[in-house]
């Protein structure tokens, strides 16, 4: 069995990516992708440590977080296309209305 | 027939909801066909439940219609007696004579139909007040009368005079309605309850005469407003800025004989308290002679009749403090009937004349107007008190009976003696300037007779004017028998017995009247430069009596004045440092404080997004190092 720490060590990874994806690109789909992933980031970590612990909790809390990533892609894919109809661009730096 | 008494408010009250709701869609005339019908539809109710009265042997009843607040004795009921039942015949009675007279004198109006919803509106509130049975429901009338009033008196809101002289009507009859809800309240705290029946039977043991005097002027100051007494009449004259069938309605007929009605209606509470009746009766007195001193240099025709109604209410007033009620409530009658005629005669001369008020510039109209002015002759000898006309009985009355009573009330029959004569004079002077003589118009003026929608109410309440006071003359006492079962638990005043004593007093007020009549004959029956001079050589009384004595001047000096001073420092040093100052000052901080802060917000995801890692990083290295 390969130690969990690996798993870990693989889910910082995936984190970090998403992390720096978010923050550095201007597309906001791809801000979404980078979401997700460190969402399933997340997730990865749970299931490892619920099998490393021998604890049922874990997989049963990454169903909850996939339901409700579920819910929050389609709340988020809907305001993209429409933001993308009306404005014909996805770049986030354009959408800075809420500027104080 | 009680069963229906109901009716007699509801149906006005439909009929100005109706043409609220409805009235613009109907055409010109029809709009006032309707509210006059409803108004006469209630005068036949009130008529059929008045039979009973006038064959004599019933007794007055009290109606409930629907429970309001009836632990303090504040119903919707109904009191039919006599009294209520005379007052509902008058303003149902005149009240249709006049919405018929306004459909010729609106004819044209934009808001036609809106003037007949405040008309039927008006007819509603004034039912509601005199078929009260109890002080509440009073109470509730009286001040939705006084709403008609503001609202007709303002009727005409885009010129200039109107607006500020419905607010004066207003403001003044609520320094009044102050005086009356006091009252209202000593009564409650006495009785426990607001309900005619349960005071006045009571109100012979329980209230002492101190108490009594108090609530008696308190209610003297509430009537003084709403009819026009001193100190309180100021508002009255201004009201005439409304069209003239509102005030030949409501500021001669009806509404400012509210007063008189709530006197009487009170007398009970009256009958324990003798100073209150002398106030009531020397204000009256003095009102009478005051106003009539004012209305006989007045040249706006409108303006004569307006000080002349508050002589006449002066008159009322003398007879209800004298505690002659029937005479006080007789006079109320007849004078609806001669001055609505008055007013409404002087509607149609303004009518025909395009709006023109000033007399000087009238003269000669009889022979173009000779119904108005064959009718408007009737009413001036009707008010003037010359027999057989309706005027002289019940002023002949009023007198008779403050002469019997006599001590102080000697001094208040010589006043009214005195009033008698300078009224026969104003009055004869208006007719003559008005329909006698040279014309003195304007250029462009082609005066005509009125149309028959408006002389017929003319001639209807000329007839009345003419043959009203038979109902009650010495030797035939119908409305006394009429009106006794309402004054039972009083002792009325009655003029002195005997025919010579009769004669002798009659004689007198008669001489008066015609000494009124022949003066004012003689004066301006003259050239114009004549009765200039005539007018002239009396100065400077007559620029005072023209400019009424300049009270309204002092009230704006003394009252207006200081009253707009106190109101300014209150808004200026008051209100806006310090109030608005706080309120200010709160939201001055809230914004430098949130000016502060903007900058946090950038609008861009990306920043918001290194916040948030940044506070996590914080979050993980803070749980770490406190591990």
């Amino acid at each position: 069995m390969v130690d969990a720490g690996w798993y870990m060590a693989l889910a910082a990874a995936i984190f970090f990516i998403g992390v720096v994806g978010l923050l550095l690109r201007r597309n906001a789909l791809v801000m979404f992708m980078c979401i997700e992933l460190m969402l399933n980031a997340v997730n990865l970590t749970m299931i490892s440590a619920g099998r490393a612990l021998n604890d049922i909790n874990g997989q049963v809390a990454v169903f909850f977080i996939l339901v409700v990533a579920a819910a929050e892609v389609v709340v988020g894919l809907a305001i993209i296309v429409s933001i993308f109809r009306l404005r014909s661009t996805a770049s986030v730096d354009d959408l800075s209305e809420l500027r104080g | 027939m009680t069963d229906s008494l109901w009716l007699i408010i509801a149906l006005p009250l439909a009929g100005a909801v109706f043409l609220h709701l409805f009235g613009r869609y109907l055409k010109e005339p029809l709009a006032g066909w309707v509210a006059s019908t409803a108004v006469a539809g209630s005068f036949a109710v009130a008529l059929a439940a008045a039979m009973p009265f006038i064959q004599g042997g019933e007794h007055s009843q009290t109606v409930l219609l629907w429970e309001w607040m009836p632990a303090i004795g504040a119903n919707l009921e109904i009191l039919w007696d006599p009294l209520s039942a005379l007052m509902v015949l008058i303003v149902t009675g005149v009240g249709a004579l006049i919405h018929v007279f306004a459909i010729g004198y609106m004819h044209g109006d934009e808001r036609f139909a809106r003037f007949f919803t405040y008309l039927n509106l008006f007819a509603a509130s004034m039912l509601t007040l005199v078929l009260a049975g109890n002080y509440a429901m009073l109470f509730l009338g009286w001040e939705l009368v006084g709403l008609c009033s503001y609202l007709l008196i303002g009727f005409w809101y885009f010129k200039t005079a109107p607006p500020p002289a419905a607010k004066k009507a207003f403001v003044v009859n609520r320094i009044g309605d102050f005086g009356f809800m006091v009252g209202l309240m000593v009564v409650f705290t006495t009785f426990g309850t607001l309900s005619y029946a349960g005071i006045f039977e009571r109100a012979g043991g329980e209230l002492t005469t101190g108490m009594a005097t108090l609530v008696g002027l308190l209610f003297l100051v509430g009537a003084a407003g709403k009819s026009a007494q001193i100190p309180l009449y100021v508002w009255l004259p201004d009201a005439m800025e409304g069209p003239t069938p509102v005030s030949a309605l409501i500021h001669a007929a009806t509404m400012v004989t509210a007063g008189v009605y709530l006197i009487a209606r009170s007398a009970a509470i009256y009958e324990l308290a003798p100073a209150a009746q002398v106030t009531v009766a020397t204000v009256g007195a003095l009102t009478a002679l005051w106003a009539a001193s004012i209305a006989v240099a007045q040249r706006d025709i409108k303006k004569v009749l307006a000080y002349s109604t508050i002589s006449q209410l002066g008159y009322m007033f003398l007879a209800v403090g004298t505690t002659a009620y029937v005479a006080g409530i007789f006079h109320l009658m007849t004078h609806a009937f001669f001055k609505a005629l008055l007013f409404l005669g002087a509607g149609s001369v303004i009518h025909a004349m395009s709006d023109e008020q000033d007399m000087h510039k009238m003269g000669g109209l009889r022979k173009v107007m000779p119904v108005t002015a064959t009718t408007m002759g009737l009413a001036t000898l009707a008010i003037a008190g010359i027999p057989p006309l309706a005027g002289f009985w019940s002023k002949d009355e009023i007198l008779g009976a403050s002469f019997q009573r006599g001590g102080w009330f000697s001094v208040l029959w010589v006043i009214g003696l005195l009033t008698a004569l300078i009224t026969a004079f104003y009055m004869t002077r208006q007719w003559v300037l008005v329909f006698l003589g040279e014309p003195r118009w304007d250029e462009g003026k082609h005066p005509h007779e009125s149309p028959a929608v408006m002389t017929v109410p003319l001639m209807v309440l000329g007839l009345l004017s003419v043959v009203g006071g038979l109902v009650n003359t010495p030797a035939r006492q119908a409305l006394e028998h009429f009106l006794e079962p309402a004054f039972e638990i009083v002792t009325l005043q009655h003029p002195p017995e005997g025919v010579g004593m009769f004669v002798l007093l009659a004689g007198l007020s008669v001489v008066a009247g015609l000494a009124g009549v022949a003066a004012a004959f003689l004066a301006y029956r003259q050239p114009r430069e004549a009765w200039e001079a005539f007018e002239h050589g009396f100065e400077p009384l007559w620029g005072t009596w023209e400019q009424a004595y300049h009270v309204d001047d002092i009230y704006g000096r003394v009252i207006v004045a200081p009253g707009r001073r106190a109101a300014e420092a209150a808004a200026f040093s008051v209100d806006l440092p310090v109030i608005d100052g706080a309120v200010n000052g709160a939201a001055y901080v809230v914004r430098r404080l949130g000016e502060w802060a903007r900058p946090l917000q950038t609008g861009f995801v990306r920043n918001y997004g290194a916040l948030l890692l940044a506070g996590a990083v914080t979050v993980v290295i803070w749980l770490v190092a406190s591990a």
